[in-house]
């Protein structure tokens, strides 16, 4: 496999949100805006390079026993110095994000990677494929945010193009779990062949 | 591939990884522990700044107590007269608590309010934070005009749909009021 497509497979292929179905908890949360969306997916992107690199330079070292507590505490202490960044230098986005950025530690994309992929692959090669799912990940979560705010709030990125209220069920969990629904649907109909 | 799972190697190796993350997570919380305490002093100065006239200093946090609860409030002084107050009230909305900045002129007139923090429902209650024809009712109330919604016999005109986060910013708001009013009665 090229190193290119460590990176795109992530895009469609393995898609984490439309083909993995995982980490549905921040998907369906978070994306009430593309803004949203998008911040979370750069977080989770964050956590998941970092935690794939550490996680397969560790690995070989690691007795198989204590694996997944030994991943747990690596994944937990990328995700708090993340917490502790986003607060000193962007309390924006983490007043908006604050509550779920803590619970990428449980986010089975991440865990996922490192047992699936990172812990016997090289530190590049786990590096990349971090890169292309956190990518896929945040695109997912851009598209699902920019849905439900157009349908929700008539506005895309903040910028407010249908006057009135919109449809306001889009923006609360109904919407969500609408929303992913149909673009899963539409995902694996037409870019998944 | 992976080392042995004996006890003294899982030991080991749990020990130390802990031990690194445990260093690392110390001095990524001392590296940001003044950008954070800064951040959040700054997030307070714009909300008290947005609701108090221009002008004057702003002085340190004091707490008053009113109604068996206590409220912190910030001081805006020009010289040594206090220009108005910037009131910290809250009050249960519709989702959880609902956090409010309050600026009240000294006779107890409202200045402006800003929400600090909220858990209203997106789309309905959480446009008490946007909502410019909602927020701009307050301006001018509290010495004569009663801060209260219309439905209770007050001016206030409630968000559509959203009469609990109404109310209950409508009480923070009337409470901060009250507060200041028992402050210069102490004076």
């Amino acid at each position: 496999m090229s190193k290119w497509s460590l990176v795109t497979k992530g895009f469609v292929k393995d898609n984490p949100t439309f083909v993995l179905v995982l980490g549905m908890c921040p998907t369906l949360a978070t994306t009430t805006s593309a803004i949203n969306g998008l911040e979370m997916g750069l977080a989770t992107l964050f956590v998941l390079v970092l935690s794939n690199m550490a996680i397969s330079a560790l690995a070989p070292l690691v007795p198989d026993k204590v694996h997944i507590p030994v991943y747990i505490v690596v994944i937990a202490t990328f995700v708090t110095v993340l917490q502790l960044l986003m607060q000193a230098y962007m309390p924006a986005a983490y007043a908006t994000l604050g509550l779920f950025i803590p619970l990428i530690v449980v986010n089975c994309i991440v865990l996922g990677r490192a047992e699936a992929f990172a812990n016997k692959n090289t530190v590049i090669d786990s590096a990349l494929d971090g890169l292309g799912v956190g990518l896929g990940f945040t695109l997912s979560l851009t598209v699902i945010g920019l849905v439900r705010e157009i349908l929700g709030s008539g506005s895309a990125f903040g910028f407010k193009f249908i006057p009135g209220d919109g449809i306001l069920a889009f923006v609360m969990a109904p919407g969500a779990f609408l929303v992913l629904g149909y673009l899963m649907v539409l995902f694996n109909k037409y870019l998944k062949k | 591939m992976a080392t042995q799972s004996t006890l003294k190697n899982m030991l080991l190796c749990l020990t130390l990884v802990c031990l690194v993350c445990a260093a690392i997570l110390g001095g990524a919380y001392a590296m940001t522990y003044k950008p954070i305490q800064q951040a959040n002093e700054n997030i307070l100065k714009a909300s008290i700044g947005a609701v108090l006239p221009e002008g004057g200093t702003i002085s340190d946090q004091k707490t008053a107590s009113f109604g068996g609860r206590n409220y912190t409030y910030y001081e805006q002084l020009s010289g040594d007269a206090v220009q108005a107050y910037a009131v910290k009230s809250s009050t249960t909305g519709f989702g959880g608590t609902l956090e409010l900045m309050v600026g009240v002129l000294p006779d107890g007139t409202v200045n402006s309010t800003r929400v600090l923090s909220h858990s209203e429902t997106p789309g309905l209650g959480a446009k008490c934070q946007t909502d410019t024809k909602f927020i701009d009712q307050f301006k001018g109330l509290g010495p004569d005009k009663l801060v209260k919604l219309r439905a209770d016999g007050g001016d206030v005109d409630a968000i559509t749909a959203s009469t609990i986060t109404s109310r209950a910013y409508t009480l923070a708001v009337s409470n901060a009021v009250e507060v200041v009013k028992s402050l210069k009665k102490e004076n």
